[in-house]
């Protein structure tokens, strides 16, 4: 009886690990990068980064200046001089002074907010995307993207990485031939160099998960309290049953 | 020190006589725990009962939470949302348990259904409370599906775009009962407004009290058990079964435990994987719902997948709306399809085994099919299944009546 | 079923730690439920201090402004209305503001930082009308002797102009000063009072 209880379970157990195994092998060849939320100097930079680089034309309008000074280590005033440009209210979102309307005449779509970017797209996307521009004539802004294939935006980065073009066209003999990571060459030099230009999209990544939830750098630290309590509480539980159940024979 | 714990006591049993002369406090209490007695030997999946209502508890407790800050408007609904997560103090944990209860939900319920399947809980006399049972199952579904809009965001939209266009496969009626359902020519403000109420005040009133019902149907005929014996068969001179025992204390402190353990898991992901991976909260949800862009992978929150798989296995869109409604409708048939006398799978022959083997591989199966894109070979593997699937139900009467099943014993056996 | 050899304490005391833990964690599981109905932060960002120029404000004028959804009320005095106020310490119900809310700073005959200034809250005390600013010829003078002051028109509590309350009228304190401070003699800062700059 038990045996075939205990094959069930296991059964059970096996197909659910191998379709979650399944799903998570699909289609991933993007460049790998660890998140480190507890790494203060690096959401620093990245939210430097940020707010010079990305937050004319985006929006995070769910983030507050303060509530990321907080945070991550920023003090109201080196925020009101350093990182605040379009308002001077430190409980203030970060929104930004271009309408969405301006914005779609000017990029052809809409900036999207980037509030939540690193909870739709990932780390990884991000990561990837950042560092996979190449010069593309054929696009409005000189470059296009390995990542995100004719993206509207501009390599606002570039003055840092340099430019980078396809050592192969994604034409070879006729046929379409979709270009890897690999095939991505630096033909101009940026002001940084390629391990410098590396740390910068890691600290803007990392700043971008941490503003994608905010919560997340106290949640695990709560939750591992909540666990220790439960432990001890389900200690005593299971004590507390065992002692009733003596009574069942 | 003893003479005030008495007079403490004395006050208590006063006030419980003074209420219990206006209002049937011990008789309810007696009824449905202290004297209800339950088959002494449940085991593991005879916890899952009491843990939906324990998740039905926390979804009703932080919905109502949620409600105090959520905006059921097309422009407001997503950057609410974001505004519980971060401006209102605890709002994300509120959140979290709200999102993690729905998936919570339908693995407990899911469990709970197992069980019966594999002790045959929904056998005669218990087919009421089979049926009270489905009733709750395809209300937590609309329920869910209600909820799902809500956040606002690109699956939120299009999920419910593409299960309301099922309605619209219907013949003559469809396309009109489809724009019903939305109050407006596309999904909107209005659908909205509608699913918010819905899912806030009208479901949840329809969940209590079909609870309450299936409650008291569980009461009337009793539990059944691991043995599927019927314990009132063997009672002693006080007329209380042999092999049962009060549900209070002896379950009340066993579920109790049961909950706390449950509330590990919960909790774990509530704190460490609140996405769990995206099958939770799935990552095209954090994009703003946008009624000119299909997201590039659409598929259903998890526990919907199964059917979603059956769905699109059928080559005909009213076939394929059909298929679907009855794999989730044709549980309410087990108790007449299932011919066996035998109510546990202790004791049934291989026939039922295999059967609801290959059912339970089917269920896994669809299920992760419906999460993944159409390939020509998912397709035909859908097929497979879902005909595996069918089989389970349509041939039961067959492999139940012609089962090599063995003896019941008279008595439960071990605890 | 029953058994003789239950152990009975064992059992007692099981029950009570269960109890006192479960208890515990469910209080802990009841702050966050709490906490939320708390004022959020987006709530904290629009109460945010408000800066006012005054620059404009004329003697005898007085200027409504909004923080955190409540009317303050900025009120430049004349000497007349000064001797007024002072004149009428016998008919307040509190006139040092022992018993009402308000800054270290406001708790004086005029109850401000600056005697020409009035900054108060424009919420009755009572049950948190808005009461009338009625000058001292004004047309709906509450009685003939009024020297000048606020009057609520929900249940007729009458302040003088340092938004103290006279004695015979339900409000039992006078009117709220916020705290506030001067960022210059001409700017205003209402809701924060705190001395770093």
């Amino acid at each position: 009886m038990n045996g075939f209880k205990q094959r069930y379970k296991m059964i059970f157990i096996l197909l659910m690990m191998v379709s979650i195994n399944a799903v998570a092998a699909g289609g991933s060849k993007l460049m790998h990068m660890e998140v480190d939320l507890s790494n203060e100097t690096s959401l620093q930079r990245g939210a430097k980064t940020f707010v010079n680089y990305c937050l004319s034309c985006h929006s995070a309008a769910y983030m507050r200046y303060n509530r990321m000074g907080e945070d991550i280590g920023i003090s109201d005033d080196v925020l009101k001089t350093n990182f605040m440009f379009g308002t001077d209210k430190v409980g203030d979102t970060m929104k930004i002074a271009m309408s969405a309307s301006d914005a779609k005449i000017f990029f052809g779509v809409t900036p999207p907010d980037l509030s939540v970017i690193a909870r739709s797209r990932g780390s990884d996307w991000l990561y990837s995307y950042f560092k996979t521009f190449y010069v593309d004539e054929s696009r409005p802004f000189g470059v296009n993207n390995l990542t995100f294939k004719d993206v509207s935006m501009p390599h606002v980065l570039w003055k840092l990485q340099g430019i980078q073009r396809l050592t192969q066209s994604d034409h070879i003999d006729g046929a379409h031939h979709i270009p890897s990571y690999e095939n991505l060459e630096l033909i101009t030099p940026g002001s940084q160099t390629e391990e410098e230009y590396d740390q910068t999209v890691r600290d803007l990544v990392n700043f971008l998960v941490y503003v994608g939830e905010p919560i997340k750098l106290k949640r695990e630290k709560i939750g591992v309290w909540v666990m220790l309590y439960l432990f001890i509480f389900a200690i005593i539980t299971y004590l507390l049953k065992k002692e009733y159940w003596r009574d069942v024979h | 020190m003893a003479d005030i714990e008495k007079q403490i006591v004395k006050g208590l049993t006063g006030l419980r006589d003074w209420v219990d002369d206006r209002f049937p406090l011990m008789q309810n209490w007696n009824e449905h725990l202290a004297k209800y007695y339950a088959p002494k030997n449940f085991n593991f999946w005879y916890f899952f009962g009491a843990l939906a209502i324990l998740v039905l508890v926390i979804q009703i407790l932080t919905g109502i939470w949620l409600t105090m800050n959520y905006k059921p408007s097309a422009e407001g609904a997503f950057a609410s949302v974001e505004y519980i997560m971060r401006d209102v103090s605890w709002g994300w944990f509120i959140r979290y348990m709200h999102s993690t209860g729905a998936s919570a939900f339908f693995v407990v319920i899911f469990l709970h259904m197992f069980r019966a399947l594999l002790y045959g809980s929904y056998k005669k006399p218990r087919e009421l409370l089979w049926l009270s049972g489905m009733a709750i199952y395809l209300v937590i579904m609309g329920e869910a599906f209600f909820g799902y809009l809500l956040p606002w965001g690109q699956m939120s939209y299009w999920g419910a775009k593409v299960i309301i266009s099922l309605f619209g496969a219907l013949p003559i009626i469809g396309p009109d009962l489809a724009e019903w359902i939305r109050g407006d020519f596309v999904i909107s403000d209005v659908t909205l407004n509608r699913f918010f109420s819905l899912h806030v005040i009208a479901f949840p009133l329809l969940i209590l009290g079909l609870v309450g019902v299936h409650i008291l149907a569980l009461h009337e005929v009793g539990s059944n058990n691991p043995d599927g014996v019927d314990i009132k068969k063997h009672k002693d001179a006080d007329g209380i079964p042999l092999d049962g025992i009060p549900f209070h204390p002896y379950y009340t402190v066993k579920d109790i435990f049961g909950a706390v353990v449950f509330l590990i898991f919960f909790f774990a992901v509530v704190f460490f994987s609140p996405e769990m991976g995206g099958y939770f909260l799935e990552h095209a949800n954090f994009t703003p719902a946008d009624p000119f862009t299909t997201p590039a992978h659409i598929a259903p929150v998890w526990y919907f997948t199964p059917f979603y798989a059956i769905l699109r296995a059928v080559p005909d869109k009213l076939g394929g709306v059909i298929a679907m409604g009855l794999a989730v409708n044709i549980f309410l048939l087990l108790p007449w399809l299932d011919r066996s006398p035998v109510k546990s799978i202790r004791y049934r022959g291989m026939n039922y085994k295999i059967a609801l083997t290959a059912f339970v591989i089917s269920f896994v199966t669809l299920g992760w099919l419906g999460m993944q894109g159409v390939t020509p070979l998912y397709t035909w593997m859908a097929r497979f299944f879902s005909v595996v699937y069918f089989s389970f139900f349509f041939l039961m009467p067959f492999y139940t009546a012609f089962d090599n099943d063995k003896a019941v014993p008279d008595r439960v056996t071990d605890k | 079923m029953e058994n003789s050899n239950v152990d009975k304490s064992r059992r007692r005391f099981l029950t009570a730690a269960a109890t006192v833990v479960g208890g515990a964690g469910t209080v802990a599981g009841a702050i966050p439920f709490i906490a939320t109905m708390a004022p959020s932060a987006k709530t904290k960002a629009v109460g945010a201090p408000v800066e006012v120029d005054i620059s404009n404000l004329q003697p005898g004028e007085r200027l409504i402004k909004e923080w955190q959804g409540k009317p303050v009320w900025i009120l430049r005095r004349t000497k007349e209305m000064l001797e007024d106020i002072a004149s009428q310490d016998a008919d307040v119900r509190d006139p040092a503001s022992d018993a009402s809310a308000q800054p270290d700073y406001a708790k004086n005959e005029y109850r401000a930082r600056e005697d020409e200034y009035l900054i108060v809250l424009g919420v009755c005390t009572h049950l948190g009308c808005s009461p009338k600013f009625v000058l001292k010829d004004g047309d709906n003078r509450p009685s003939e002797d009024w020297k000048g002051g606020f009057f609520c028109p929900c249940h007729g509590s009458r302040f003088d102009l340092a938004g103290r309350v006279f004695k015979g009228v339900p409000a039992p304190t006078n009117l709220v000063v916020p705290p506030y401070k001067f960022l210059s003699p001409s700017l205003l800062l209402i809701g924060d009072d705190s001395e770093a700059v």
